[in-house]
């Protein structure tokens, strides 16, 4: 249900750098820790995007895979579901390698094409 | 018309990080520590805030700012414990906000009495999910999680429950009618947020909320040691 607010930061981080040009693609980079439901996202999305210059914008998701490292023993592990702790040690003290982005990577934009002739 | 990428690479949540910088900055000057208190609705956050305050006597100066959907009911109960209440809504006519943002609590910096108190804590609208994703200034993150939500509540919303530096269990007075078991919660908190401190408490009848208060009047000096 937070993909409303996500897809709220997404856009604006949009129109922040589109500068008033037609957006017509938005790259987003989310790492699968943040819990993004893709069809929810792209959802509200298109929603959040009316009326501003991202309107109708194709929205590209990359899911970015959770990987987390143990810094007692250097173990790094893939993660699909939420357990933390380090499976070859069990220590709790764990940094997270991947799958935390939330990310804007690019924008695609509408230029005029400048007159040659 | 012909098409051209921008490169951006920036969080989605950058702009909300950055005034969240802007009020930590605020707040640090005045020499107030912040916590941001989260939960589902109706978890009892502010029967627990009720409850700690009201045998407040020689911890940090309190405030509280309340956020809220609608309405002024949780800052008015607030009120009667003699602690500065300020109110802020999220809705905008009909329907609000379900979490709030920095530039919120931003919003509500003028009306807060930063000079007379040296403890803010920004009461979250209730919600297990959107919170966790906007920082508002805060120096620590309290998550409150009643028994009668379920256990297994830390593997369902592991973003919220990972977002934070203590995990207050509550309604434990409730514990014998809803069927929740303690061990498989904290088994499934400790693999969400392995070490994360937790406080079993009732905020009704009053248990292990002295845990609470002393967890929140060590605080301060806590952030001091780590900054």
């Amino acid at each position: 249900m937070h993909e409303l607010s996500v897809a709220g930061a997404v856009v604006d981080t949009a129109i922040a750098h589109a500068a008033g040009r037609p957006v017509s693609v938005v790259t987003v980079r989310a790492g699968h820790l943040r819990q993004v439901v893709p069809r929810s996202l792209r959802f509200y999305f298109e929603i959040v995007a009316r009326d501003t210059v991202v309107q109708g914008a194709r929205l590209e998701l990359e899911i970015v895979p959770g990987r987390l490292g143990c810094r007692a023993c250097a173990h790094e592990w893939d993660v699909d579901s939420p357990a933390f702790r380090c499976p070859r040690c069990g220590g709790g003290d764990v940094t997270v390698l991947s799958g935390d982005e939330l990310e804007v990577e690019s924008i695609e934009v509408e230029e005029p094409t400048p007159c040659t002739a | 018309m012909h098409r051209v990428k921008v490169r951006v690479v920036e969080d989605a949540l950058d702009a909300n990080n950055t005034i969240a910088r802007a009020n930590r900055a605020d707040f640090d000057r005045h020499g107030v520590t912040v916590v941001n208190l989260m939960s589902a609705p109706g978890s009892g956050k502010t029967t627990l805030l009720e409850r700690a305050l009201s045998h407040w006597h020689d911890g940090p100066r309190v405030g509280v700012l309340e956020g809220d959907v609608a309405g002024s009911l949780d800052a008015d109960r607030l009120a009667h414990h003699h602690v500065p209440v300020v109110q802020l809504n999220t809705d905008n006519g009909f329907g609000g906000e379900c979490h709030l943002d920095a530039n919120m609590v931003r919003s509500a910096m003028d009306a807060l009495p930063l000079d007379e108190i040296d403890m803010l804590i920004i009461e979250n609208v209730g919600n297990l999910v959107c919170p966790a994703e906007f920082r508002v200034g805060e120096d620590a993150r309290i998550m409150v999680s009643s028994v009668a939500e379920g256990a297994d509540k830390p593997l369902k919303y592991p973003l919220m429950f990972r977002a934070c530096e203590l995990v207050v269990i509550n309604k434990i007075d409730l514990i014998e009618h809803v069927d929740f078991d303690m061990d498989t919660f904290l088994y499934h908190l400790d693999a969400v947020h392995p070490g994360v401190t937790s406080l079993p408490v009732s905020a009704r009848t009053g248990e292990g909320v002295d845990a609470v208060r002393s967890w929140l009047a060590a605080l301060p000096d806590r952030v001091r040691a780590v900054a």
